[in-house]
């Protein structure tokens, strides 16, 4: 080792693996993984949220699932938690949508309106 | 590194490990193979998580679901359920043993941490110990680097003593003031020695640190060997604790290969090596002078001090000699500073204690506290009291080299002064707990018997002395005791004490003179009534049947070995006393609970 910038270095690169198992403060995705949800090819959509959030090397975001949300004609269902804002509740989310999620909401706080249950259902 | 949506933390202490982790860790491979899961979930082996009780133990995150009694065949279930579908399989979580009916289903829940403070133990159950890189992230060697590159010699030793740290392998002597002793021995060569030569029954401290993380020894014997100004360190370990070996050496290697050992570490001149050198148990090898002659080749004996170790340690050079849990400390005390340390626990003991609680308590396991937390609160509160609704007797600290700490004292809070004052001592950190069905003449014996055992024999008071205490109490506990005997284990007790050469023997008689004080009644009660209150000592046990209930049905007769019962049909029965051997086998097969120790 030869300074202190190579140990930084170590450690950021792991620290984004790792700090899941500590901070669950920020954001939390969380994806409905039923049955139903996984028929509607809810797997994909999962792991498209991943690859983004390692893409972009975004801090403090969890991405997690859930049971049965309820509403299964809608699946894939997917919900952002925000600290400190109201729940948003995207449905039949697709791969392509997820990274506009990711790009728009997570990042850059505008809610995808159009993918909303609100505008689906509507 | 690639990132993960899930955790999968697998206990791989000592604990879990004899109950089976190994194969639910091939379990979950397994399932995770099969389900195609193994990229977007991680399989982590941690060191212990504490609650040995309930081992193995499976943490899955980011949930913070924590899983416990987990065997192979529950594998599939917590993959299919909880990592496929994300429904968190209920009936494998954690029950806390207080409130039966609910559910803990995260580690933060649980009642057994929420008392305690991990500071020591902050990586243990988080970081897999066998990755350097794991330890890094969660701010390992940040403290070498700061150490090396920021502050002087001087200014180390100047903050571990603003700390206030002391010494946890027992004594509590103050760690900056021996390091500044080290320091100021003259000499061109120097050592760094770790302590892990545990060897309490019943404690496992030190093993679960270095099981579950060893980089935070390394780095602290490295700033260890900056403020002495020494270049080797050595770390004795037993050779009974395989998986802290394995570990160890793999922390070693990792950290070789990144060159946080070695030369020039971090582009300065300080260069730093660590060696492994292992015990082959001898206990006695735990005490200082004893355990450095071990290290140089030569038999595990104590020699006299002065000199003490900081001037004529290993190979008659200066060494400093710290013990895991206390180095295990100081990173953290170099990274959030003395003040951060100092702010936890009482007036003259800083920080927490480890302790490995052990016994008739539900929650068995590793607990780390803030010094001054009650003995109450470590039994009841996280410990989870004592099994079947039975009475506390007494709480064992310090192993053989303690006391007994009876059911009055159950609010003392614990550091080294307090109980010092009432007996005991703070030891290496084994706990043990005790209820109303343990004898403490027995006990006490149990402990003479240990050092008696591991005495290295090369003083006369304690190859001798303890001896002689041994007989007293074989002699008291099958039923022989004479008036007198309480007062002869007295008196050799203080003068094993005062004249013992080492630590072993000055402090081997501490379990027998510590029980005498607040036991003496069952001492009494062995030696003139020829009792044993508890129904533990064999050759004072009587059994007898109570002749209201018994209702002659003649069970106990054909359970008998010794065919000692004899009786007429639907009469009461009675029982030989110079037949029976106290096998208790009539007592378990008795439908009425007529049959009882007397």
């Amino acid at each position: 080792m030869k300074s202190i910038q190579e140990l930084e270095e170590i450690k950021q690169r792991t620290l984004q693996a790792v700090n899941l198992r500590k901070d669950r403060k920020g954001t939390r995705v969380v994806v409905g993984m039923a049955t139903c949800g996984i028929a509607a090819g809810a797997r994909p959509v999962l792991l498209a949220f991943v690859e983004e959030v390692q893409k972009r090397n975004l801090q403090d975001i969890t991405v997690t699932q859930t049971g049965c949300v309820g509403v299964c004609r809608l699946e894939p269902i997917v919900e952002v938690y925000k600290p400190g804002e109201e729940k948003v509740t995207y449905v039949k989310v697709t791969p392509e949508k997820a990274k506009r999620i990711v790009t728009e909401h997570i990042v850059n706080g505008q809610v995808v309106t159009e993918y909303t249950i609100g505008a689906t259902e509507k | 590194m690639k990132l993960y949506r899930s955790h999968v933390l697998v206990c791989g202490g000592t604990g879990c490990h004899s109950s089976g982790s190994a194969g639910i860790m091939d379990a979950f491979q397994a399932e995770l193979k099969k389900h195609k899961l193994e990229d977007e979930i991680k399989l982590v082996g941690t060191g212990c998580f504490g609650l040995c009780a309930v081992g193995p133990v499976v943490v899955v995150y980011p949930e913070g679901a924590f899983y416990s009694g987990i065997k192979a065949e529950d594998v599939p279930r917590i993959v299919e359920e909880h990592l496929l579908k994300g429904r968190i399989v209920n009936d494998l979580l954690y029950h806390d043993h207080a409130k039966a009916e609910d559910i803990v289903s995260t580690l933060d829940e649980v009642e057994f941490y929420k008392k305690q403070k991990r500071m020591a133990l902050r990586n243990c159950g988080v970081i897999n110990p066998e990755k350097i890189e794991e330890y890094i992230a969660f701010d390992g060697y940040k403290a070498l680097a700061k150490v090396l590159t920021e502050m002087t010699p001087m200014d180390v030793i100047n903050e571990i003593k603003a700390s206030g740290l002391r010494g946890r392998g027992g004594a509590g002597f103050p760690t900056g003031l021996k390091w500044e002793f080290a320091r100021k021995a003259p000499g061109d060569k120097k050592y760094v020695c770790c302590n892990a030569d545990e060897g309490d029954p019943g404690a496992f401290m030190d093993r679960s640190l270095l099981e579950g993380d060893p980089h935070s020894i390394l780095e602290a014997m490295a700033i260890a060997g900056y403020a002495i100004g020494s270049d080797q360190g050595y770390i004795y370990v037993r050779a009974e604790y395989p998986i802290a070996v394995k570990r160890l050496s793999i922390a070693i290697e990792q950290a070789k290969e990144l060159g946080l050992l070695g030369k020039n570490i971090f582009g300065t001149d300080f260069s730093f090596d660590i060696e492994l050198r292992l015990g082959a148990g001898a206990f006695v090898c735990g005490e200082e002078t004893a355990l450095m002659r071990s290290i140089e080749g030569k038999r595990g004996e104590p020699t006299p001090r002065p000199p003490f170790p900081a001037v004529k340690g290993v190979f008659a050079k200066p060494t400093l000699l710290n013990n895991v849990e206390t180095y295990a400390n100081i990173p953290q005390i170099i990274l959030n500073g003395a003040e951060w340390f100092a702010q936890v626990g009482t007036e003259k003991s800083k920080g927490t204690k480890v302790f490995a609680l052990g016994g008739k308590i539900n929650n068995t396991g590793l607990v780390e506290v803030p010094m001054g937390t009650t003995l109450r609160e470590i039994i009841y509160d996280i410990g989870g009291g004592i099994p079947n609704g039975k009475k506390f007797k007494a709480a064992q600290t310090g192993g053989p080299s303690g006391g007994c700490i009876p059911a009055e004292h159950l609010d003392t809070p614990i550091d080294y002064d307090s109980l010092a004052k009432i007996g005991s001592m703070m030891g290496s950190g084994g706990l043990i707990v005790m209820d109303e069905d343990n004898c403490m003449v027995d006990i006490a014996r149990f402990f003479l018997d240990f050092t008696v055992d591991e005495s290295c024999g090369k003083c006369p008071p304690c190859r001798i002395g303890t001896k002689r205490m041994l007989e007293l109490l074989d002699k008291i506990t099958s039923g022989n005791g004479e008036e007198g005997d309480i007062e002869k284990l007295e008196e050799l007790g203080n003068n094993i004490k005062a004249a013992a050469l080492c630590g072993l023997g000055q402090t081997a008689p501490n379990p027998v003179l510590s029980t005498i004080m607040y036991f003496r009644d069952e001492y009494e009660a062995h030696i003139k009534e020829k009792r044993c209150p508890a129904g533990v000592c064999r050759n004072l046990l009587r059994y007898v049947i109570s002749s209201d209930l018994c209702r002659g049905c003649g069970l106990c007769t054909k359970v008998c070995p010794v065919s000692a019962i004899s009786g007429e049909r639907k009469a009461p029965h009675s029982i030989d006393p110079d037949k029976c051997i106290k096998c208790g086998a009539c007592a378990e097969k008795c439908p009425f609970h007529a049959i009882t120790k007397g």
